[in-house]
């Protein structure tokens, strides 16, 4: 029943992808191409002042320029994206005014992704525990690693986190559709709106960060993104505050045809303090439709930033049909001493994802983290990993990898850790480890290290398994099912990142990949 | 007339991947509820692979005769719906699980059972409780619910974890192959105080054991020889002590150049 090749013959079935339905609903598009009118309709589409079009004009002079990128390990290949082809706006007609008006077909969307936009429901959530609950409180807490409170099935954002509620981004395609709890972040003097927002209502903000932790011309995406960027989020986080609450956007691609270009910015001044959380879906459709996403993360001096994804894009067919090209340039930069930036991400999704979070360790004493799980099963293809640039003195990143291949999935990790001569004391610890599942996956590693100060210290732990047949059968001679004894299995393999993750988040996180990893075992 | 715990009948075993190699040559065996029984026999008798089979192990094929378990031919079965219904292996060599703590484990175990069985899911609370009062009944600390499966954990820690498993599964059979191997005496006695307190009307044990010093501790109501294959000889527990005296050597094994386990 599990010998190799049965496992590998089984990995053949596909699993359901639960958010694979479209919501039917009245939109408007920009008509397919890539053209100066392109990136002009967008920028008066959404009211943007003269300069955001002229820098988004730069960015599309610059392109012209450009090739895309072929470095990435691609056993299978790909049919690169017609830029031409693509319609770069798409949005919903009726643009909302406030939460009250948003269009009830969009409200429900959210609703069946298991995202609540009704701040009212979100807020009752923690009113809603009796006295015989809170009696009960110490016992949850001991079963709560083990996620014994959660009741979803993956992939879906709490609308709680230790009990506080989470304000809400919505961006459907190409336009935020809500912003929850703007006005309860406001009076702690937090920004929390969408990027579009952002450029009308806080133009100093954007003018000084966006594009200076990745600039325009950085890469071939990123260089789209800069020219057709749609929507996305933005955050500024005062002096000394600490987010009341964590903060969270949920993309949604509905609309063929169409790419998803979001752009998120997010600043925390000296001393603040943010948790942010972003979850994607899309429809199952038999083309690649394309998500070139750019965030940017500013931390000044002893400023913190926790930045956590959890990616479930719809990830093609078993024959390698269809499925989200998710190719997304993350950065950040540690501006002032002591500051700290933290990635976490959670990949199950997509045809194909190339995505290196990454953090500029400029202040001294700043930190970087990178925890990473990443799934390819069917005909997958990832190639992710990170960036950790060290420059500041005594400086010190951290990185842990899970790679999980399964079906015909490959998985690829790409790290770039790299010392330079003013890194004094830096220290980085890398930890890279891949499982394989079935034998018609494959794993890879490519660490790259690059140290120009004697005094830095690089660390490289790498491991590759298969998950062992005694194992699975000391969990199945304990009465747990195959493959329920697989998700075990994996979600102990990738325990030191779930543990990064809010916890809700990491009980999603869990099932994500039990609902991912299903017909992987017989 | 009672039904047996454990019938098996003319059991013929043979490695799935090498089938000239039959390691069981017509095993009969019958425990009815309440009863303890013991097999031992030298290393290379085929007492392992009789544990593995009867928990499922993919890795042995049965050429001919029949195990059943309260009254169904389990043959067919998949080792967990084996454990679902009563009956648990003791493991030799507990595996380690790195990243699954000990209690997300048991509770997969005990609602998988559950499920099995019809029932919902226990609660957090209910099976925490649950957890406390069979740790305190197996003289288990509760601390080693919270540490990984078996990881890092001292012999006797694995052996005692496996016999809590099965008081928290509820497990009518218990298989417990060579849970005395690599105990020192005090942890053999903890874990043999362990199996005396679910003894019961109900439930039956099988003990695999080499030596006979297990079966001081816990005292089998019949001992049976296993020596190439086949059962050489049954009777009381004073079988263990005769063979205590005599070693294996009028089974015709010289126990000096007995075949690896």
């Amino acid at each position: 029943m599990t010998t190799t090749a049965e496992v590998a013959a089984l990995t053949e079935e596909r699993r359901e992808y639960k958010y694979g339905w479209t919501t039917d609903i009245e939109q408007e598009f920009a008509p397919p191409g890539l053209n100066d009118d392109t990136v002009r309709f967008i920028s008066a589409k959404k009211d943007e002042p003269a300069w955001m079009t002229e820098w988004r004009l730069k960015a599309l002079r610059h392109l012209e320029k450009m090739e895309p990128p072929t470095w990435q390990f691609l056993p299978y290949g790909y049919e690169q994206p017609d830029l031409q082809a693509i319609s770069y706006y798409a949005a919903p007609k009726q643009a909302p005014k406030s939460l009250d008006e948003v269009d009830p077909a969009l409200l429900e969307t959210y609703e069946k992704l298991g995202i609540s936009l009704n701040e009212t429901k979100a807020l009752l959530g923690i009113t809603d525990a009796s006295p015989a609950d809170a009696a009960r409180s110490r016992e949850e807490a001991e079963l709560a690693e083990f996620g014994a409170k959660a009741n979803g099935d993956g992939s879906e954002i709490p609308t709680t986190v230790e009990g506080k509620p989470v304000a809400v981004d919505a961006v459907f395609d190409s336009v935020s559709v809500a912003t929850t709890f703007q006005k309860q972040l406001a009076e702690a003097g937090v920004i929390f709106c969408s990027i579009s927002e952002a450029i009308r209502e806080h133009p100093e903000l954007v003018k000084k960060y966006l594009g200076s932790v990745v600039p325009y011309a950085d890469n071939y995406y990123a260089c789209l993104n800069s020219a057709v960027f749609s929507d996305g989020s933005f955050v500024y986080v005062p002096k000394n505050t600490k987010c009341p609450m964590e903060l969270s956007t949920y993309f949604r691609i509905n609309a063929q045809n169409t790419g998803q270009f979001e752009r998120t910015l997010i600043i925390a001044d000296e001393g603040a303090e943010v948790s942010y959380l972003e979850g994607c879906t899309a429809p199952q459709r038999d083309e690649n439709q394309l998500h070139a996403a750019v965030v940017e993360l500013v931390a000044e001096k002893d400023a913190k930033i926790k930045y956590s994804t959890i990616q479930n894009w719809y990830p093609g067919d078993e024959n390698g049909k269809g499925g989200i090209f998710n190719f997304v340039t993350k950065r950040g930069v540690c501006n002032g001493d002591r500051a700290h930036i933290s990635w976490t991400q959670v990949e199950t999704g997509s045809a194909i994802t190339w995505k290196y979070p990454s953090v500029i360790m400029k202040g001294d004493d700043s930190k970087g983290e990178f925890y990473s799980v990443a799934l390819t099963t069917l005909r997958q293809q990832a190639d992710t990993g990170t960036k950790m640039i060290h420059i500041g003195k005594n400086t010190t990143s951290t990185i842990v990898s899970k790679g999980i291949s399964a079906g015909h999935g490959h998985n690829t990790y790409r790290g770039l850790v790299e010392m330079r001569k003013s890194a004094t004391d830096a220290h980085n610890f890398t930890q890279c480890d891949s499982i394989l599942i079935g034998d018609r996956c494959g794993a890879h590693t490519f660490p790259y290290v690059d140290v120009r100060n004697t005094t830095a210290t690089a660390e490289h732990e790498a491991s590759t398994t298969k998950i062992a047949e005694d194992q699975l059968f000391y969990c199945t001679a304990r009465g747990i099912s195959e493959e329920d004894a697989m998700s075990l299995l994996v979600n102990g393999f990738c325990k030191e990142v779930f543990s990064e993750l809010p916890m809700e988040f990491a009980v999603e996180a869990n099932k994500l990949l039990a609902v991912s990893l299903e017909g992987s075992v017989g | 007339m009672t039904t047996p715990l454990l019938e098996i009948k003319n059991l013929h075993v043979r490695l799935e991947d090498q089938p000239a190699v039959e390691i069981l040559h017509g095993v009969d065996l019958t425990i009815m509820p309440g009863e303890v029984h013991s097999i031992m026999g030298p290393n290379g008798s085929g007492k392992s692979t009789l544990a593995q089979v009867l928990a499922g192990k993919e890795d042995y094929e049965i050429t001919e005769g029949s195990i059943e378990f309260r009254g169904e031919d389990i043959a067919e079965l998949g080792p967990d719906e084996r454990a679902n219904a009563g009956l648990f292996l003791a493991f030799q060599y507990p595996v380690e699980i790195p990243g699954v703590s000990a209690m997300q484990f048991l509770k997969a175990a005990v609602n998988a059972k559950r499920e099995f069985e019809g029932k919902d899911e226990l609660d957090a609370a209910a099976l925490l409780k649950h957890f406390r009062a069979k740790a305190e009944q197996i003289n288990v600390p509760y601390d080693m619910l919270k540490r990984n499966v078996n990881e890092g954990f001292s012999g006797g820690e694995k052996k005692r974890f496996e016999i809590f498993q099965m008081a928290v599964l509820g497990s009518v059979l218990g298989v417990l192959d060579e849970t005395d191997s690599g105990l020192d005496i005090d942890a053999l006695r903890i874990v043999s105080d362990g199996v005396n307190s679910m003894r019961g009307d109900e439930r039956g044990f099988l003990l695999i054991t080499h030596y006979q010093r297990l079966l001081e501790y816990i005292v089998p109501d019949h001992v049976h020889i296993l020596v190439g294959g086949k059962i050489a000889k049954s009777g009381g527990k004073e079988v263990a002590a005769e063979l205590e005296q005599t070693g294996y050597a009028p089974f015709g094994v010289n126990e000096a150049v007995g075949a690896g386990a």
